[in-house]
């Protein structure tokens, strides 16, 4: 339904629930995300060696599943686990991914 | 004033005061010197016994007391006063945790801090089990190193993905595991160099305040 908004889409987690963007174990980059909007243009900045580290660990698809209550896009983001992308390919097929399920639901 | 009036013990009274005597002169001159600090100024024979606790402090006061050529009461009395004044915090065990089957990994981290939250992060720091030493330092940034255990990388990560990271005022971490370890240890007394120095330099001074 047009102008409906699925709420777990702008749920906002309080900050010892937010995402923190490490680079390694234990090395943080400073960046957190609160919200899947947040977490989207984080992306789009936090180093990308924190992308293909979090990816491949699982930690985005738990975060979004288990924080965010988004079981839908927990999966599509840990199918992109299968194709072995690094650097800004992995960033821009994140950020798309996350964006059009933004706009999907929020449609 | 000769210069055998030089020599003299120092000892402490309650309220932040300290006494010394002058031993050589046939009189009793008690000086009482106030300190700004609730510190207590350790003479030549401290320093021997805190060397010789810190060698093992499980040796009797008889011991210590035939090894620096002094009776074991006054090993007992200045070790108590050392005790009383937090110079001696604690008597404990040095354990060799993988000897004891507990793998566990250690890792220096360093957090970078908004400085107006520094002294908070470190504060909450320094009441997790996980972290073992907490400092502060002033190079470019205000950073915090500490010295943190875990059974493993994983557990590592989590403390502090869950635990250190959300905390208001952190900015940046970097954590370097410890992949061997070549030396352990605390500050030795007997390690000094300016040990002698230092005392009788105060004692110096002391004297030469002396009517």
């Amino acid at each position: 339904m047009k102008g409906e908004v699925t709420p777990k889409v702008i749920k906002t987690v309080p900050r010892e629930k937010a995402f923190y963007f490490f680079t390694s174990i234990g090395n943080y980059t400073g960046e957190s995300a609160s919200s899947l909007k947040e977490f989207m243009e984080k992306i789009n900045e936090v180093n990308v060696k924190s992308l293909e580290f979090h990816l491949y660990r699982g930690d985005f698809e738990k975060w979004i599943a288990e924080v965010l209550e988004d079981k839908e896009l927990a999966e599509e983001i840990r199918r992109l686990q299968k194709f072995n992308l690094a650097g800004d390919t992995l960033r821009k097929q994140l950020y798309t991914i996350i964006l059009g399920h933004l706009k999907y639901s929020t449609r | 004033m000769t210069r055998k009036q030089r020599n003299f013990y120092i000892f402490p009274t309650k309220n932040n005061k300290f006494k010394h005597k002058s031993l050589d002169i046939g009189r009793e001159a008690e000086i009482t010197v106030k300190l700004k600090n609730n510190t207590l100024i350790l003479d030549d024979t401290d320093l021997k016994i805190l060397e010789a606790l810190q060698e093992d402090a499980k040796q009797t006061y008889m011991a210590i007391g035939k090894r620096l050529g002094i009776a074991h009461s006054t090993v007992y009395d200045r070790i108590k006063r050392m005790e009383e004044y937090g110079i001696i915090k604690k008597y404990a065990a040095v354990i060799d945790t993988e000897k004891a089957g507990k793998k566990t990994i250690t890792a220096i981290m360093t957090v970078y801090t908004d400085p107006k939250e520094s002294e908070k992060v470190a504060e909450k720091l320094c009441k997790a089990p996980e972290v073992l030493e907490v400092y502060t330092s002033l190079s470019e940034e205000l950073l915090i190193i500490a010295k943190v255990v875990a059974q493993n990388q994983e557990s590592l990560h989590n403390f502090i993905a869950n635990s250190v990271a959300p905390l208001l005022g952190v900015l940046r971490i970097r954590t370097s595991i410890v992949t061997k370890k070549f030396k352990e240890t605390q500050f030795l007394m007997a390690n000094d160099p300016q040990k002698p120095r230092f005392i009788k330099e105060i004692h110096n001074k002391i004297g030469e305040d002396e009517p």
